[in-house]
């Protein structure tokens, strides 16, 4: 109950105009609120104008990009939006229109429905997240083509791509088991998933081709993006004695500046810009680069040959999504040769990741000798090789 | 169980449950002055952005930390200009700041994602650096880290050792009552929120320039709301949400330390400790509740103190 106190009266009056104009106001504030929610939401939408469209005779073109985090992460998003750059480098009459920091859900056919009003052909919802609401938008417009990262589900106008990196892994493997002193390695995954699995595997298998003592810590930790986990993982790893350390997550950097304060070395994963953050310890990583990929099918679409495609566009090393990153200046140049030696075999199909025998970290043989594990693993891998300290899931 | 496990989940430890008790100490001393904070998340995003930015411009991360603060605090007061001087729902304003923050502070920290910083550095203690265990955990860590216990004990000594802190307590017991014993209400819930929004901003300022030193968008990933609910845990003491804080990090750390050894347990699960660990205190300590909690939580003065 309110308090009986003099000039109860014009207090009350004062107060009941208050509450109508708090009413308003509040409607007010929300109209003003709006318009900056809407933009904090979409981003920067829009801002990538491209250099002069049409710069050549050639019909203009337009492609859709949608990022589920921020374009300088030096992780996912930026070989992401790297590679829509080089697009437009080497396709200078195609207009990117890109968007970032789009959450995994309605939100984003809202977004690339405004992409196709702006005229867009091909859109590239680039998150696995993105993967039904996505897939929906598509089966509404048949003759718009998306190309979508790692999934499961593809349909005429629908796509999926990536590219196989185990064998970079076992390469980089190759030099972390080289260069640890400890002979334990660390892994942060994001989620135990079989592609994740799959690199923890190819990774742990090359360390131990020349250090059989190695062995690999996993942490998972259940988000792709998480930096206070990210560095609270690096340093339980750390403290186990673990000195060289590899990660799949959104963003290395977290990992790899937390790796480089506490005077180990670190692996980097996704792009291939990270060594500025670990002058010291950056051994290497593996970086996609999808940008020639997308031009090629923007190409397709423009020659009417994209239906042709297969619908599981898998590259590998010989292909030019997935690259190694610059060497660190702590790598002797003996890891080097040795390192650059097995990807050439690599590429010329003389050697094979998965190589019998290869048994489980619990002692049963999975691949016997004189076999070879097959490119399925990726998707379906529950296992650990011997050498991996713990259990998938 | 060895000296380097315990050494490394103390150390985690220590690291995890400093930025959230930075938090949770500001959310008490708010719900001390009747008001719920659900925004506390905002406030801690607000902070770690501001305290990046400043940091990168100006390459000082003590500016940083000061600006984290300060932007925490100043966030904070459109907070108390919605719920005390407009009355607004206490839940639904933090909430609605709570989105406003994740957008703001996406816009605001853009072009900042990615940009290395130099951070708040490692203050070594010199001799007790060296001791076993503890040495590193407790003794090589960055300022705030040291600070967090003193400004904890002074929250506390603020709320039940000065005049100040027992009008503000009976703000948040009886508003009426206070009024009419001649104390201001609003000017007192603005000047608890305030220091709320200092501390929650610090909090988030310890995240980005000290801990990760990075700039993430959402970086925060929930530990506002962790804070709230620790502020339950702790029975709206502050001393208590110190223990709150080390239950949590500890939870945190003991999961990523038995993961990194292999444990022989699924991921999935070991993920869960730290929530089980504080709904199981929850449950034990639950009944102390009804005692301690600010009378008037929640409760909206119709006055003008």
């Amino acid at each position: 109950m309110f308090l009986k106190v003099p000039a109860e009266n014009s207090r009350r009056k004062g107060l009941a105009v208050l509450k109508q104009f708090s009413g308003k106001s509040f409607v007010l504030l929300c109209t003003a609120l709006l318009p900056l929610l809407a933009f904090a939401a979409c981003g920067a939408s829009g801002t990538s104008t491209p250099p002069a469209a049409a710069a050549d005779a050639h019909a203009s073109f337009t492609m859709g990009i949608i990022h589920v985090g921020s374009k300088t992460d030096a992780g996912y998003n930026q070989a992401h939006a790297e590679a829509a750059e080089l697009v437009q480098k080497n396709l200078p009459y195609v207009k990117v229109l890109e968007a970032e920091n789009i959450p995994e859900n309605a939100d984003v056919s809202r977004v690339i429905e405004n992409m196709i009003s702006q005229g867009a052909k091909f859109i590239v919802p680039a998150s696995f997240g993105y993967l039904d609401p996505a897939m929906q938008v598509a089966a509404m417009h048949p003759d718009i083509m998306f190309d979508h990262p790692a999934g499961f589900k593809q349909a005429d106008n629908f796509h999926t791509y990536w590219a196989a990196s185990d064998q970079h892994s076992y390469a980089l493997g190759m030099a972390a088991g080289k260069m640890t002193k400890t002979n334990k390695l660390g892994f942060i995954g994001g989620f135990s998933i079989p592609n994740v699995i799959d690199s923890i595997n190819a990774f742990t298998l090359g360390a131990r081709s020349v250090n059989p003592k190695a062995e690999m810590h996993v942490i998972f930790d259940n988000t792709w993006s998480d930096p206070a986990k990210e560095a609270a993982s690096t340093n339980a790893l750390v403290d186990q004695g673990v000195d060289v350390v590899t990660m799949i997550v959104d963003s290395p950097i977290t990992v790899v500046q937390t790796a480089e304060q506490r005077g180990i070395y670190s692996v980097g994963f996704h792009s291939t810009g990270v060594q500025k953050y670990a002058p010291k310890g950056w051994i290497s990583g593996i970086g996609f680069t999808w940008g020639n990929f997308f031009a090629r099918e923007i190409q397709s679409i423009e020659k009417g040959t994209w239906k042709s495609n297969p619908k599981n566009l898998l590259g590998d090393l010989n292909s030019d999504m997935v690259t190694l990153a610059p060497w660190g200046s702590a790598v002797p140049d003996d890891v080097k040769t040795l390192v650059e030696a097995k990807v050439a075999d690599f590429k010329a199909g003389k050697a094979q990741v998965f190589t019998g025998p290869v048994k489980d970290n619990k002692g049963n043989m999975k691949i016997p000798a004189g076999k070879v594990g097959d490119a399925s693993l990726v998707n379906t891998i529950d296992w650990y090789v011997e050498g991996v300290i713990g259990q998938g899931s | 169980m060895n000296i380097a496990f315990i050494a490394g989940v103390l150390s985690n430890a220590v690291l995890s449950g400093t930025f959230i008790l930075y938090a949770t100490v500001g959310e008490v001393i708010g719900e001390r002055a009747g008001i719920v904070n659900l925004g506390l998340e905002g406030v801690m995003l607000v902070g770690a952005v501001m305290g990046f930015v400043v940091t990168a411009q100006t390459g000082n991360p003590y500016l940083g930390v000061l600006a984290a603060a300060l932007a925490g605090a100043a966030f904070n007061m459109i907070f108390a200009y919605l719920v005390v001087t407009r009355r607004g729902n206490q839940l639904a304003s933090g909430l609605t700041l709570m989105f406003f923050a994740q957008g703001v502070t996406a816009i605001i920290g853009k072009a900042f994602v990615g940009k290395p910083i130099t951070g708040l550095t490692d203050l070594r203690i010199p001799g007790l650096a060296e001791l076993p265990v503890v040495g590193h955990a407790l003794f090589q860590k960055d300022l705030l880290v040291y600070l967090v216990i003193p400004i904890t004990v002074a929250a506390w000594f603020l709320l039940y050792r000065t005049s100040w802190g027992l009008r503000m307590r009976a703000v948040g017991e009886d508003k009426t009552v206070a009024f009419a014993a001649g104390l201001k209400p609003h000017r007192l819930q603005y000047q608890a929120l305030f220091i709320a929004g200092l501390l929650g901003g610090i909090g988030g300022g310890h995240l980005s320039i000290a801990y990760t030193k990075t700039w993430q968008e959402g970086m925060t990933a929930g530990a506002g709301f962790i804070a709230v609910g620790l502020v339950i845990f702790a029975a709206w003491s502050p001393v208590r949400a110190i223990l709150g804080a080390v239950v949590f990090g500890g939870a945190v750390a003991l999961q990523l330390q038995l993961q990194a050894r292999g444990a022989n347990v699924s991921p999935f699960l070991l993920d869960m400790i730290p929530y089980l660990l504080v709904l199981v205190v929850l449950m034990l300590f639950g009944r102390v509740k009804g005692r301690v909690v600010p009378a008037g939580l929640k409760d909206v003065f119709e006055g003008t103190g």
